[in-house]
């Protein structure tokens, strides 16, 4: 009998179909794919997305990625990649990259309301530097502002940081980080005195209990929950708690899954030190010796704009810590009893009992985890500190299996926004803009003449947005994010702030996003491995690639668009004659030259073929060659002296060239060491420096003067909108693990688009019965101040309560953000994207 | 010779152009209208009528099934046919028994249209040649179909029914069905004249059957006018049920066509110039009344 | 003209009606038989392609479907199509193909009560409880979550996840450090919706929905599973067995049907227990000291 095409494909289903009863089909492709790598140049890279950092080995064919690989070497990752990594090597080509400068323009002029048009690199930086010189003229520094980012490289962001607060004299320059991470980092400061977390993800391996707070690890950081579901399996006695206000991925593995009411977390994180002081577990001696007790002013409102009632309403302001004793802040959690804490959170009590147990049980190692859930809070800052309370508490700190981490969302938060000084108050290397010393330090690592730095915070990246609607500050250039789309308030303030005819919007993105449409001028930029770059993951691990390929057309990184603008500039528009008063020998040249060309970021000549790796590679390095000297490099040693000549230690990195022959090292790095788990001795060698009369294995929280940390008591105080009975439902949003942030480069992967196509409102059944929705059926989201439509889902990974939606950042097409509200917390001014009140309608 | 180029040129002449036209042009409305009502759905989204000639719903509420696929679904042997057909089928027979059963093909089937389209071609390129069928070769066909179904248990007779592929096509997609479509169309210009509708098709036989009672016929009551022109022969479908009853009236046979072979197409009351044919009932009181010779003839035909 | 001669039109007559209605009976029972034999050959579907929610067994389907395409209209995803003639599914009748366009699985079902002759069964109410098809994870070697890596794609698009695909955690022997997490289709709760077909990342689909009798197999009819028995009946099929005894020494016990062999911490006899041999590795009690050896250092 003839076999019919029918009949192959049936026989090719049956065997299929026994491959899954575990009949292994034999292989007869493999030669396919060998012949596919011939000619492949590997290297290594670290992944684009999360602050995970797994290392990924990119092959480059003819100029182009055409495959990626887990590096099988990196410890964090062992060869491994989430569903993201795995298709990097589909970012960079999106069908609709951006290839050259576009500026609006009606009759060949540049027209706030024209239409895009293609110019020149030199229209375009021409243009934006005649906005940019008639803003600070108007305005002064304060007149121009920059939108940077947690996955800038960290060269670039130290470009950046360099060009607004020396160059310009201006502190607006504040990062995407400022939604994400400010208020770990408000904590970290206010608690130890210096950023980043103490441990590593080593710690993964060693606790014996892990507490998610506020942390989807399953979806945010898949390849750490790969590690920590590994140890939950394998070690005997291992505990996870999870607590969120929804169910979500995470709580599969859950032996204490909690839902707590929205906001309740500062009740609940009270509750366990009440508890852990009521039954007296705490670690006298670890208090005693480490650990000072504080408070801090409360009712301080919701970092909202002053005339709105909430901060008309509010008694507190900012964060001056009181000290108290340890009986005043016992007294201070008292009333925070199982009963009360239960009643206010929704939480059982068995349920609390038994997180309480695990942090009071001195035996067992606790390590804590969290993310969004904590810093996008109008208390973020306050709620870190009472994890960290707990945790100092209890001593369970600096060491394997015992610790606090707040995990970072973005690849570089940590290594480029938050280390190299990108935000509005900071400098880099932990040094702040308010301080003399700081700045003096700043000034003369940079050569500058003293007093250009300013001395006052800029404008966070909030307050940008509403100083854009209010006309005060004219000029906005974001790089490297996508801004319009991730911050608060669409309708009310970031929308009308970009296009305020007063002002003059740059993009610098590789696609069109939602933000760049909402831009005047786009600037097209090269991205990942079209650049040398360096990211610092959640775990202070330093990360660094080479250039793998040439950015399409046009398309320019981030650093060398802020090299050349700099070129704009004199340092007579930029400084004024006062400055160059103080140093004659600056007259007559541009920023450029006195930022860049200093004899320090120019200090490495480059020549074409000098990067390479151990096997013969030669890569191109696109800025060094169009600048002369080894830029990258440059920057970096110069941000060095920062970290091993400032004023503020624990920060040294190795020398720049360390970083290409290691899979990343886990700062401080001194004497060629990694440092794995800070503040203590024997792990930490800063511990002895600081402290030479220090035990042997003892603690010594040296970012503080008098090495102890600070246990901050933050109460429970209500959110600034819950819902009421128009608006009946809590408004959160977030990820998930499909795309990326605003779903630029992901939601341009053909797979990952159609696994994952648009945003959906996950809802519990009950309030869809309510509302007359079945799965599937179209809604309008509306908040006071917008309304945006999706569909509604009642199945599927997320279950939040009842009373509770969620509803995904991602869809450019579905802007979350149109309904959220602009309330932040008012010490790390990071916006509450947990929270706010919605209704549902069918649409 | 002018025989074929100038058909109809006399009953024109004689009555204009509409009267010699009259019934084409409302049989062409509609075949193409019921299939713009099945289209407005798909195209504009206003759903008077969905699904197809093998089943629809009209006004989403009145169910209508086609009593040929129906009889196929009995022959398979399926048991647990839901109510919806059932009265769907009763529906649909009701409609056909009224007007008569092959209107169905003149009046409603879309490949009449094409094998109109062929007739029309065929003569145009003057072929006269063909096969020969047994006239009563569809219904073979119909005892095929339903034998078939009853042996494979599934309705094989739909995998190729032209009938339905292309209603079908026409409103959800054709695929190869074209080809289906245009051998039916060259087998009626080369092979056969009129030979899928008028010899082959099994729902034409099954319809065929279904009109044998119905009341709505052609009449000739004015066949003493007859000018022995015969274009109402050149122009039938089923030209070998005319003479009997144009000629008969000395045999006594009524002027009516009792035959449920006749699709009610209405093309010989068009073409007629002396007003020959018209429509009426089976039994029609308002003529001259039959005599009892007519009445016997009448009775015989029937049987 | 004579008797034979006035009869011979007439027998004449005859001959030529038998032959022709032999003739026809012949053409027309071979195109019979053609049709039935292109109907069996028809009638087999290619494996991909999906019956709507409700079909009954393929052999009923298409003795009762008519092809009217009402459920293609009314399904509100416009996922169904009617087969065109050369498809690999029998003509004009409606199925779904997962990886382009699954069933988004309807809590009403509104293809089913169209459906005029019940070739969708009508007693189906409850959308979770169709059969269109069964998920098969098919290749295992191809499936990135089987490789560690972090997807999972099939188990979060799933409608019923948690019943119809669940995720089964495994150590990761080759990282050594990191879980797998391997998604599992459960046959009494899967559907055949074919979202995760959809939504699988691969280049070709490691996750496919077929037909049932394609994916299931079916355990011998002579066997039963003796835990599931014993469950359903609540104890055992046969009478329980006398108490056990055991010689053994003082402190130790025996679990006769559980984990054998028990030492009792506190009197058990001075044994080598594994904690007193941890001591005697070569491993530090700081496991930095370990770790900072590395694998490949250790000697």
């Amino acid at each position: 009998m003839k076999i019919t095409r029918r009949d192959f494909i049936k026989s090719q289903a049956i065997a299929a179909a026994t491959a899954s009863a575990g009949i292994a089909l034999p292989v007869t492709i493999a030669n396919a794919a060998q012949e596919a790598d011939k000619d492949m140049r590997w290297d290594k890279t670290a992944c684009r997305f999360c602050g995970t950092g797994c290392s990924v080995l990119v092959g480059v064919k003819d100029g182009k990625v055409v495959a990626t690989q887990g590096d099988p070497d990196a410890p964090v990752n062992k060869g491994l990649n989430c569903i993201k990594g795995y298709f990097l090597t589909k970012i960079m080509y999106g069908k609709d990259r951006l290839t050259k400068p576009l500026l609006r323009k009606k009759d060949g002029k540049y027209d706030k309301e024209g239409e895009f048009a293609e110019v020149s690199w030199d229209e375009a930086m021409d243009t934006m530097a005649d906005k940019w010189k008639a803003a600070l003229k108007d305005k002064g520094p304060s007149g121009v502002g920059m939108f940077g980012s947690g996955q800038w490289t960290i060269w670039e962001g130290y470009a950046a940081s360099k060009l607004m607060k020396a160059g310009l004299r201006s502190n607006n320059l504040d990062p995407n980080a400022r939604h994400c991470m400010a208020s770990a980092v408000g904590a970290f400061m206010r608690t130890f005195g210096i950023d980043e977390p103490m441990g590593c993800y080593d710690d993964l391996e060693h606790a014996d209990v892990f507490v998610l707070w506020g942390s989807n690890m399953a979806e945010m950081h898949p390849i750490l929950w790969s590690r920590l579901a590994d140890t939950r399996l394998t070690k005997e006695g291992c505990e996870v708690h999870v607590l969120s206000t929804f169910t979500h991925r995470s709580f599969e593995l859950a032996d204490n899954g909690i839902i707590f009411k929205p906001q309740t977390d500062l009740a609940i994180t009270n509750y366990i030190a009440n508890y852990i002081i009521e039954n007296k577990a705490y670690n006298k001696e670890f208090i005693d010796k480490h650990v000072n007790f504080n408070k801090t002013p409360t009712d301080i409102g919701y970092g909202l704009r002053p005339e709105h009632p909430l901060e008309k309403k509010k008694t507190g302001k900012g964060g001056k810590l009181t000290k108290i004793t340890f009986d005043e802040y016992a007294a201070a959690v008292k009333p925070y009893t199982l009963d009360y804490t239960s009643e206010l959170s929704g939480v059982p009590k068995d349920q609390l009992e038994k997180l309480a147990k695990v942090f009071a049980d001195p035996k067992k190692k606790v390590t804590s985890y969290w993310t969004m859930g904590f810093n996008q809070h109008t208390r973020g800052v306050w709620v870190n500190s009472n994890v960290y309370n707990i945790h100092l508490l209890m001593g369970k700190i600096s060491e394997p299996g015992n610790g606090p981490f707040s995990l970072t969302g973005q690849p570089s938060a940590c290594g480029t926004a938050r280390e190299v000084g990108t935000f509005a108050h900071r400098l880099p290397a932990d040094l702040v803009v308010k301080k003399e010393g700081h700045r003096k330090a700043a000034e003369k690592i940079w050569k500058l003449p003293e007093g250009t730095i300013n001395p006052k915070p800029g404008y966070h990246a909030v307050l940008m947005h509403r100083k854009m609607k209010d006309g005060e500050m004219n000029c906005y250039w974001q790089l490297c994010n996508n801004n319009l789309q991730a911050s608060p308030n669409f309708n009310e303030e970031s929308w009308p702030g970009w296009r305020n005819p007063a002002n003059f919007v740059t993009v610098s993105d590789p696609y069109p996003t939602v933000s760049a449409m909402g831009a005047d001028l786009i600037l097209p930029t090269a991205m990942w491995a079209e650049k040398e770059g360096a990211y610092g993951n959640s775990e202070r691990r330093t990360q660094f690639w080479r250039q793998q390929v040439k950015g399409p057309g046009e398309s320019r990184s981030d650093m060398w668009q802020m090299m050349e603008f700099a070129k704009r500039f004199t340092v007579e528009e930029a400084w004024g004659e006062e400055q160059i008063a103080k140093m004659p020998e600056v007259a007559g040249k541009t920023l450029y030259d006195v930022l860049f060309e200093n004899g320090q970021v120019n200090k490495f000549p480059y020549e074409e073929g000098m990067v390479k790796d151990e096997r013969g590679n030669v890569y191109d390095n696109d800025e060094s060659a169009h600048f002369g000297y080894y830029a990258q490099k440059g920057l970096f040693e110069e941000y060095r002296r920062f970290q091993w000549e400032g004023p503020k230690k624990g920060h040294e990195m190795a020398e720049y060239d360390a970083y290409h022959k290691a899979r990343g090292l886990r700062w401080p790095v001194l004497d060629g060491k990694e440092t794995l788990w800070r503040f203590r001795e024997g792990y930490d060698p800063h511990v002895k420096k600081f402290n030479p009369e220090v035990a042997k294995g003892d603690v010594y929280f040296y970012g503080k003067p008098d090495g102890r940390a600070n246990i901050i008591f933050g109460p429970y105080e209500p959110p600034a909108e819950a819902p009421d009975e128009e608006y009946d439902l809590w408004l959160c949003t977030g990820r998930v693990l499909e795309h990326w942030h605003s779903g630029s480069m992901t939601r341009r992967v053909p797979e990952l688009y159609r696994a994952v196509p648009d945003a959906v409102v996950y809802m519990h059944p009950k309030d869809a019965k309510k509302r007359r929705l079945r799965p599937g059926a179209k809604i309008k989201v509306q908040t006071r101040r917008g309304e945006v439509l999706s569909r509604v889902e009642t199945r599927g990974r997320n279950t939040p309560p009842e009373g509770l939606v969620f509803f995904p950042w991602f869809d450019a097409g579905r802007l979350v953000n149109k309904l959220t509200l602009d309330a932040t917390d008012p010490l790390s001014k990071e916006t509450d994207y947990k929270k706010c009140a919605c209704k549902v309608l069918k649409a | 010779m002018a025989r074929y180029t100038v058909l109809g040129a006399e009953a024109i002449r004689k009555k204009g152009w509409w009267p010699a036209h009259k019934w084409l042009i409302l049989r062409r409305l509609s075949q193409i209208g019921i299939l713009l009502l099945f289209m407005l759905g798909p195209w504009a989204g206003i759903w008077i009528i969905k699904g197809n000639l093998s089943s629809s719903l009209l006004f989403d509420v009145v169910p209508m099934t086609d009593p040929f696929v129906f009889l196929q679904m009995l022959a398979t042997g399926f048991s647990g046919i839901a109510a919806e057909a059932v009265t769907g089928v009763l529906i649909i027979l009701a409609f056909y028994l009224l007007l008569g059963g092959r209107v169905f093909c003149s009046w409603v089937c879309p490949v009449n249209l094409v094998t109109d389209a062929s007739f029309w071609l065929r003569r145009k390129l003057d072929i006269r040649t063909g096969a020969n069928f047994l006239r009563n070769t569809k219904y073979w066909m119909l005892g095929m179909v339903l034998l078939v179904s009853a042996i494979s248990g599934v309705m094989a007779y739909e995998l190729v029914n032209p009938v339905s592929i292309l209603h079908r096509g026409i409103i959800f997609g054709m695929g190869f069905g074209w080809f289906l479509i245009a051998a039916i169309f060259l087998f009626d210009v080369f092979v056969a004249k009129r030979g899928w509708c008028t010899n082959l098709c099994p729902m034409g036989a099954f319809y065929g059957l279904l009109g044998k009672v119905s009341p709505i016929r052609v009449r000739a009551d004015a066949r003493s006018k007859c000018n022995d022109c015969a274009e109402c022969f050149v122009v039938c479908p089923e030209p070998q049920i005319i003479p009997a009853i144009l000629k008969g009236e000395e045999k006594g046979i009524p002027p009516v066509i009792l035959s449920g072979e006749c699709t009610n197409c209405g093309r010989c009351i068009d073409i007629c110039g002396e007003d020959v044919f018209h429509f009426g009932l089976r039994f029609d009181r308002s003529k001259a009344a039959l005599s009892s010779g007519e009445m016997n003839a009448a009775l015989k035909q029937k049987l | 003209m004579s008797d034979s001669a006035s009869k011979k039109p007439a027998s004449k007559g005859r001959r030529r009606f038998l032959i022709d209605s032999a003739r026809t009976a012949c053409g027309v029972g071979l195109l019979g038989l053609g049709i039935g034999i292109y109907s069996k050959s028809a009638s087999s579907m290619a494996p991909m392609a999906i019956r709507p929610p409700g079909a009954l067994d393929e052999a009923d389907f298409l003795a009762s479907c008519t092809r009217c395409g009402l459920c293609v209209r009314d399904c509100p995803y416009n996922i169904l199509k009617l087969a065109d003639v050369g498809d690999d599914v029998p003509t004009g009748t409606p199925y779904f193909m997962a990886r382009t366009d699954p069933c988004e699985m309807c809590e009403d079902i509104p293809c089913i009560p169209v459906c005029p002759t019940g070739a969708l069964d009508h007693a189906l109410t409850d959308i979770n409880e169709s059969r269109m098809g069964l998920a098969v994870v098919v290749d295992q070697e191809t499936c990135i979550a089987f490789l560690g890596l972090r997807c999972e794609v099939c188990f979060n698009v799933c409608p019923i996840r948690g019943d119809a695909i669940t995720l089964d955690y495994r150590h990761n022997e080759r990282s050594g450090k990191h879980a797998l997490f391997i998604p599992i289709v459960h046959s009494e709760a899967c559907t055949g919706c074919g979202l995760c077909e959809k939504a699988c990342i691969l280049d070709e689909a490691a996750i496919k929905v077929f037909p049932m009798h394609l994916a299931k197999g079916e355990l011998g009819k002579h066997y039963r599973l003796g835990w599931e028995k014993k469950d359903a009946a609540g104890g055992s099929l046969v009478t329980p067995d006398q108490e056990h005894r055991y010689n053994l020494p003082e402190g130790m016990s025996y679990d006769h049907t559980g984990e054998g062999l028990i030492f009792d911490q506190a009197n058990a006899p001075a044994m080598t227990t594994p904690d007193a041999a941890m001591e005697e590795t070569p491993f530090s009690s700081n496991p930095l000291d370990t770790l900072k050896k590395g694998i490949q250092e250790a000697d």
